[in-house]
C-alpha cells in the first residue's frame, strides 16, 4: 500500500510542478498577479508530495519490502539499517528520486529567501525550476519507477553493492546532488532574467549567493568522493579521471568560472552574456553528469540498447534544456560581448582570463569523456586514460594559478603594472626562492615538477597573504579592521589559499608517493621510504553481513613504533563479493597506507604498502575552499537584503558598494 | 584603434589562442594516450598492434591461473570463447579477479604471442562484467543476460 502511496505522491508532485511552471510563467508574461502568486504555494505543496514519495521508498527499504523490485535488487535483510537507508540512492531509480527531492528543497529555499525580489522575477524563477521538475518527474514515472512491484517477490534481496556499504557513500551522493541541483537555481535566475529581458547587476547580485552555495556543496561532494575512493578502493588512488568523476568535475570547473564571472557582473555590470552562458552551461553539465553516472550510458551502452525509452528520454530532455536555453540566449541576450568600459589591465580582465581558462579546461575534460562514447557509436572501442587528462589539464592550470594571484589584487576598471609589482614583488621573489630551494633539496626526476608546483602554490598563498596584511595595515587598528572587512573578503582569501593547499598536496603526493607490492606472511618485514612495515598477525573476524580476514601491520621508524594498522579483506555473503578495507595511518605530512591483497597459499598474502606524503592536503584544501564559499554567502550585503526585504527598489538601486 | 575595439581584438585573440593551444595539447595527448581494445580473436587474427600498448579483455579460463611461489608473478589465460591468449602479470590482482570472471588488461603483445599486462582491471560495480568483454563475448556468439551482463545460464 505504501509504495502505491509513494507512486501516487509522485504523480501529484508532477501535477503541482505543472501548476508551478505554467501559471507563473504565463502570468509573468501577461502581468497576471493572481497567476504569478501561485508559484510559491505550488512549489511548497510539490515539496510535500516529494517528501511523501521519498519517505515511502525509505519505508520500503527499512521494512525490507522485497515486493518492490528496486528494493529487492538493492537491499537485503542482513544489511545494517543505515545502509538500508542509503541504499535508497544506491542505484538509478532511487538516486533520481533523491535528485528531484533535492530540487524540491532548493525550490522551497527560493520561495523562502526571495521576498525581496520582484514578484514577476520570482514567478519566472520558480516556473523554470518547475519545468525542470516536470522533466525529471516524467522521466521517473515513465522510465524509472522506483515503486514498481513484482508479483512474485523474492524471499530476500540481492543486497547493496558492498562498495557502497560505507559511511562515505552515505553522505557523498546527497552532497554531490545538492551541488548539481543547486545550479538549477542559478539556471532559473539566468533564464528568468533572459525571459524578462533584464540582465542587470541586480540579477547578478541575487543569483550570486545561490550559485556560491551550490558550488560549496559540489566542492564538498567531489572531495568526499575522492576521499572515499582513496580509502575504499584499496590502492591509494584519489583521482582517476574516470568518466564518473569527470561528470562531477565539469560542472565544478564551469561553476568556478561562473562565481567569478558573477562577481564581475555584480560589481561592474560586465560580461553579462558570458555569465548567463556559464550559468546555462553549469546546469547543463550537471544534467549531463547526473545522467551519465546513473543512466548507465557510460558503464554500458547496453543499458541504452535494452531500455531505449530511457536513452531517448534523456537525449530529448537534454536537448530541450540545452537547446531551448541556448535559443533563448541567442534571442534575448544583449548584443555586445563587452558592455562596460574597463582597461586591458584590470581585475575584469584577470577574471575574464581565468574564467576562459576554466572553460577551456572543462572542454578538454568533456572531449576526453565523451570521445570514447562517440567512437563507440561509430563502431570502435577506445579508452582515454589519465595521461591524456594530465597532459592537457595541468598546462592550463599554470597560467590560471599565476593570474589568480594578480586578480585578487588588481583594481576594478583599471590598474597599473607598477602598483601591482610594488606590492607583489616580494611574493614573486619568495616563491621563486622557495621553488629553487625545493628543486635543489629534492632529488629525482620529479624534483622540478614538485618545485614548480609548490612555487606556484606559494605564489598564491603569499599574494593572498600580502593582500590581507595590506588591508590590515591600512585600517585604523587591527581589531576594528578585522571586524569591518566584509566576510566575502575572508571567504575569498580562504578559498584561494585552499586552492593552493590542494595544489601542494597534488604535486607532492603524485610525485613522491612510494609503494611496494609484496608477498608476506606473519613475521615478514618490508622497508619503504624509511619505514619498516611488519606483518604481525592474520586472523578471521566475523562482521554483520560479511566475513573478514584481518591483518595487523606494525609500522616502525628508526626502531620506534609509529602506528599499528589493520587492513581487512571482507567477503560479503549475499553477492559473494570480496572487498578490501585499507588500513590508514593518517598524518598532516604523510599517510601510511596498507591494504591486503589476496591469499597466495601457504599462509602467504599479497600486501600493498604505500607511503603518501601530503595526501591529506588535497581534501584539506577543498575544505578551505568550501568554508571560504560559506563565508562569502553569509556576507553582510546578502543578509541586509533580507532585512530590508520590504523595499525591493532600494535594494536594487542601493546597497553599499562593498569591496570583494 | 579605440579602446573598445582593442579590447575586443584582445579578447578574441586570447580566446582563439587559448582554444588553439588547448586543441593542440589535446590532439597530441590523444594520439599518444588512446588505448584501443582488442578481443582475443582479433589478436589471433593479427589485428592488434605489436608496437604499442592496447587493452585486451575476456573471461579468465577456469584452472588457468598459475602463481609463482616466490613472488607476485601470475600467469592466466583469457578467452572470448573462440580464441585464447596467455597473460603475464606481476602484481596484485583486483578483488573481483577470479576464474570465469570477465576482466580487462592493459599492456602489450610479446613476440611469442603472450600478453604482458601492466594493469589488470575487474569491473567494480554490480554488473561484474566489463563492457568491452561483454561486447566481445556477444560478438563471439555468447548469449548475454542484459541486466547482469553475465553470460546467460
Amino acid at each position: 500500500m505504501i509504495p502505491e502511496l509513494g507512486h501516487f505522491a509522485l504523480i501529484m508532485a508532477l501535477c503541482m510542478a505543472m501548476i508551478q511552471s505554467f501559471f507563473p510563467i504565463a502570468g509573468a508574461a501577461r502581468g497576471n498577479v493572481a497567476w504569478m502568486s501561485l508559484a510559491r504555494p505550488a512549489a511548497r505543496v510539490q515539496l510535500v508530495f516529494l517528501v511523501i514519495a521519498f519517505s515511502a521508498l525509505v519505508h520500503a527499504f527499512v521494512t525490507n519490502d522485497f515486493s518492490v523490485v528496486y528494493v529487492a535488487r538493492n537491499s537485503n535483510t542482513m544489511l545494517p539499517l543505515i545502509y538500508r537507508i542509503s541504499a535508497v540512492w544506491g542505484a538509478h531509480e532511487g538516486s533520481l528520486l533523491l535528485w528531484i527531492l533535492i530540487l524540491g528543497l532548493w525550490t522551497f529555499a527560493v520561495t523562502i529567501f526571495s521576498r525581496h525580489l520582484p514578484e514577476q522575477f520570482v514567478a519566472r524563477v520558480l516556473g523554470v525550476m518547475g519545468l525542470i521538475s516536470i522533466g525529471f518527474l516524467l522521466f521517473i514515472l515513465i522510465t524509472s519507477n522506483p515503486f514498481l512491484r513484482d508479483a512474485l517477490p523474492p524471499l530476500n534481496g540481492a543486497d547493496l553493492n558492498p562498495l557502497l556499504q560505507d559511511p562515505g557513500l552515505v553522505i557523498h551522493p546527497p552532497m554531490l546532488y545538492t551541488g548539481y541541483v543547486g545550479f538549477s537555481v542559478a539556471f532559473g535566475f539566468a533564464i528568468a532574467a533572459l525571459l524578462g529581458g533584464k540582465l542587470d547587476m541586480a540579477w547578478a547580485r541575487w543569483s550570486r549567493p545561490w550559485t556560491v552555495m551550490a558550488w560549496v556543496f559540489l566542492t564538498l561532494g567531489i572531495a568526499l568522493g575522492s576521499w572515499w575512493a582513496y580509502y575504499e578502493l584499496g590502492w591509494g588512488g584519489w583521482w582517476f579521471w574516470d568518466p564518473v568523476e569527470n561528470a562531477s568535475f565539469m560542472p565544478w570547473l564551469t561553476g568556478t568560472a561562473l562565481i567569478h564571472s558573477l562577481a564581475a557582473t555584480e560589481k561592474r555590470g560586465v560580461f553579462k552574456n558570458w555569465t548567463v552562458l556559464l550559468a546555462i552551461c553549469a546546469f547543463s553539465l550537471s544534467l549531463l553528469g547526473t545522467f551519465m553516472v546513473r543512466s548507465g550510458v557510460l558503464t554500458s551502452v547496453h543499458a541504452f540498447a535494452n531500455d531505449p525509452a530511457r536513452g531517448v528520454f534523456i537525449l530529448i530532455l537534454l536537448g530541450i534544456v540545452i537547446g531551448g536555453s541556448l535559443i533563448l540566449y541567442a534571442w534575448r541576450a544583449p548584443g555586445t560581448l563587452i558592455s562596460s568600459s574597463f582597461k586591458l589591465f584590470s581585475r575584469e580582465m584577470f577574471l575574464l582570463v581565468n574564467s576562459t581558462l576554466l572553460t577551456v579546461a572543462m572542454s578538454a575534460v568533456l572531449l576526453g569523456t565523451i570521445y570514447p562514447l562517440i567512437i563507440e557509436t561509430l563502431g570502435g572501442k577506445v579508452s582515454v586514460g589519465a595521461p591524456y587528462f594530465n597532459s592537457v589539464f595541468i598546462p592550463l592550470m599554470v597560467p590560471l594559478v599565476i593570474v589568480m594571484g594578480c586578480g585578487a589584487w588588481a583594481r576594478w576598471k583599471s590598474d597599473e603594472w607598477n602598483r601591482l609589482w610594488q606590492h607583489l614583488r616580494y611574493a614573486v621573489f619568495a616563491s621563486v626562492i622557495i621553488g629553487i630551494l625545493l628543486a635543489s633539496m629534492l632529488s629525482g626526476h620529479a624534483a622540478l615538477k614538485a618545485a614548480l608546483g609548490v612555487a606556484f602554490a606559494s605564489w598564491n598563498i603569499l599574494s593572498t597573504g600580502i593582500l590581507f596584511y595590506t588591508r590590515m595595515r591600512n585600517g585604523p587598528d587591527l581589531l576594528t579592521t578585522l571586524k569591518t572587512q566584509p566576510r566575502s573578503f575572508y571567504g575569498m582569501c580562504l578559498a584561494h589559499i585552499g586552492f593552493a593547499i590542494t595544489i601542494i598536496g597534488l604535486v607532492i603526493t603524485s610525485n613522491y608517493s612510494t609503494d611496494l607490492h609484496k608477498r608476506m606472511k606473519p613475521g615478514d618485514k618490508a622497508e619503504l621510504s624509511g619505514y619498516t612495515f611488519e606483518l604481525t598477525a592474520i586472523r578471521t573476524i566475523p562482521g554483520p553481513n560479511y566475513e573478514a580476514t584481518d591483518a595487523t601491520i606494525r609500522v616502525w621508524r628508526e626502531g620506534k613504533l609509529v602506528t599499528e594498522l589493520h587492513t581487512q579483506k571482507r567477503v560479503y555473503g549475499v553477492r559473494d563479493m570480496p572487498m578490501t578495507e585499507a588500513g590508514i595511518g593518517p598524518g598532516l605530512t604523510r599517510d601510511l597506507y596498507v591494504s591486503l591483497g589476496e591469499p597466495l597459499g601457504d599462509g602467504d598474502w599479497s600486501v600493498r604498502l604505500y607511503y603518501k606524503p601530503f595526501v591529506r592536503w588535497l581534501w584539506l584544501g577543498a575544505l578551505f575552499m568550501a568554508c571560504g564559499g560559506l563565508l562569502a554567502v553569509t556576507d553582510r550585503r546578502y543578509r541586509q537584503i533580507r532585512l530590508r526585504a520590504t523595499d525591493p527598489q532600494a535594494v536594487i538601486a542601493g546597497g553599499a558598494p562593498a569591496k570583494i | 584603434m579605440n579602446v573598445q575595439r582593442r579590447k575586443l581584438v584582445f579578447t578574441v585573440v586570447f580566446i582563439v589562442a587559448g582554444m588553439g593551444i588547448a586543441t593542440a595539447l589535446a590532439l597530441k595527448a590523444f594520439q599518444q594516450n588512446l588505448l584501443y581494445f582488442y578481443s582475443p580473436v582479433q589478436v589471433a587474427q593479427g589485428e592488434a598492434p605489436t608496437n604499442r600498448p592496447f587493452r585486451i579483455g575476456g573471461l579468465v579460463v577456469a584452472g588457468s591461473v598459475v602463481r609463482d611461489p616466490k613472488s607476485l608473478a601470475v600467469r592466466f589465460v583469457l578467452t572470448d570463447t573462440l580464441k585464447e591468449i596467455t597473460v603475464d602479470y606481476d602484481g596484485i590482482l583486483p578483488d573481483l579477479f577470479r576464474e570465469g570472471q570477465g576482466i580487462v588488461a592493459n599492456g602489450s603483445l610479446r613476440p611469442d604471442g603472450t600478453f604482458a599486462a601492466s594493469e589488470v582491471l575487474a569491473k567494480h560495480d554490480e554488473n561484474y562484467m566489463p563492457k568491452e568483454v561483454a561486447d566481445a563475448l556477444k560478438k563471439a556468439g555468447v548469449k548475454m543476460d542484459y541486466r547482469t551482463h553475465a553470460p546467460a545460464p
